[in-house]
């Protein structure tokens, strides 16, 4: 009897239910125009988890490029400009210039930045705007339905290129981080992948980042992300991730191209 | 009790599979009805219990359909202990 009032009543351990994952409050409540499978909708997820977590969404401001992701103002639920084609560093200098205490990004496509708009981002990288920049490079035009991008693959068959890719008549696809890197204005300029679990914890972390060298007043920051189209890859949404890492990341290399000083202060430098 | 679970909004969902292929114990399929869009949700089948609520099927969803709920530990308040 003794020994029973001595022993400890058994510790409760009680369980909840917690919610550890949902849709960021910056992202719209609309379904996006974009297809099944196509990664344009994960990145904007991780911008959208990004602006929530770094508290900035009422004073963010996108400029949304010409491309599939021409809805983008819709999509996010923050203030939002549409650029001409190619346009969208110019306008995002303007917008920067302008209001220097707002948060501004511009998200483009292979097409946008890099055939069209190749003057507008040479000359914002090189003037060093204190802008972010997410180039989303899937080696195709997607919205115009499949032809040749300037970031297509050797021998890559393509609409316009149904014999597969001829460097001998087109050149080699340009390789915009590397590019960019080179310029003096830049700041922090990483290419970044989808493709799988680990690859997107990066591509946030480097999201982050780009968002932080803003913030910190540093300059100019781009993140490069090799994305999937499985429309016009004519694959499934899974085969265009394998085919990411098999045929895009060997030509495109993920990694840092440029991290300036700056940069490297920063909390929670992009790995 | 199963550890976690995943809410799928089904009218968002496009049916692209690629949380199926996460999914590292193999508990997401595809239902059988359509959506409005005429896509094929994804459902949670998970008859022993076994999701642990890891998030990796959120992590790569496209469309930021599923929001994942898991059993953690609370501290009892001082009234109950």
């Amino acid at each position: 009897m003794v020994d029973v009032m001595m022993e400890k009543a058994p510790e409760k351990v009680m369980w909840a239910e917690k919610m550890v994952y949902e849709r960021p409050a910056a992202l719209s409540d609309i379904p996006t125009h974009y297809c099944p499978g196509c990664t344009h909708g994960l990145i904007h997820k991780l911008i959208g988890e990004v602006i929530d977590e770094l508290g900035i969404r009422q004073r963010t401001i996108s400029v949304s490029p010409v491309g599939c992701a021409v809805f983008m103002y819709d999509y996010f639920d923050v203030d939002g400009a549409e650029a001409a084609h190619g346009r969208a560093p110019a306008m995002a200098t303007g917008i920067k210039r302008v209001q220097p205490d707002n948060i501004v990004f511009t998200y483009q496509g292979d097409g946008d930045m890099a055939s069209i708009g190749m003057a507008e981002i040479i000359w914002a990288a090189t003037r060093g705007e204190n802008i972010t920049v997410f180039f989303v490079n899937n080696a195709i035009y997607g919205m115009t339905g499949g032809q040749m991008a300037p970031t297509s693959l050797p021998g890559q068959v393509t609409g316009s290129s149904p014999n597969g890719r001829d460097v001998e008549m087109t050149g080699m696809p340009i390789r915009m981080a590397e590019l960019l890197a080179g310029l003096p204005g830049a700041s922090y300029v990483v290419r970044r992948s989808v493709h799988n679990i680990q690859t997107i914890k990066q591509a946030k972390k480097a999201i982050r980042t780009a968002f932080q060298v803003q913030m910190a007043g540093a300059g100019f920051a781009l993140v490069e992300l090799l994305s999937s189209c499985p429309t016009n890859w004519k694959m499934t949404a899974a085969d265009s991730l394998t085919w990411i890492k098999e045929n895009m990341v060997p030509y495109y290399p993920l990694g840092d191209y440029k991290v300036a000083d700056v940069v490297k202060t920063l909390n929670n430098r992009g790995k | 009790m199963a550890k976690g679970r995943i809410k799928v909004d089904e009218a968002m969902c496009k049916g692209c599979e690629l949380c199926i292929m996460v999914c590292p114990y193999g508990l997401i399929e595809m239902a059988d009805h359509f959506n409005a869009k005429g896509y094929k949700p994804a459902v949670l089948i998970d008859p022993d219990q076994r999701c642990t609520g890891c998030t990796l099927c959120a992590m790569m969803c496209p469309d930021a359909v599923i929001t994942v709920y898991r059993e953690t530990k609370i501290k009892p308040s001082p009234a109950y202990a």
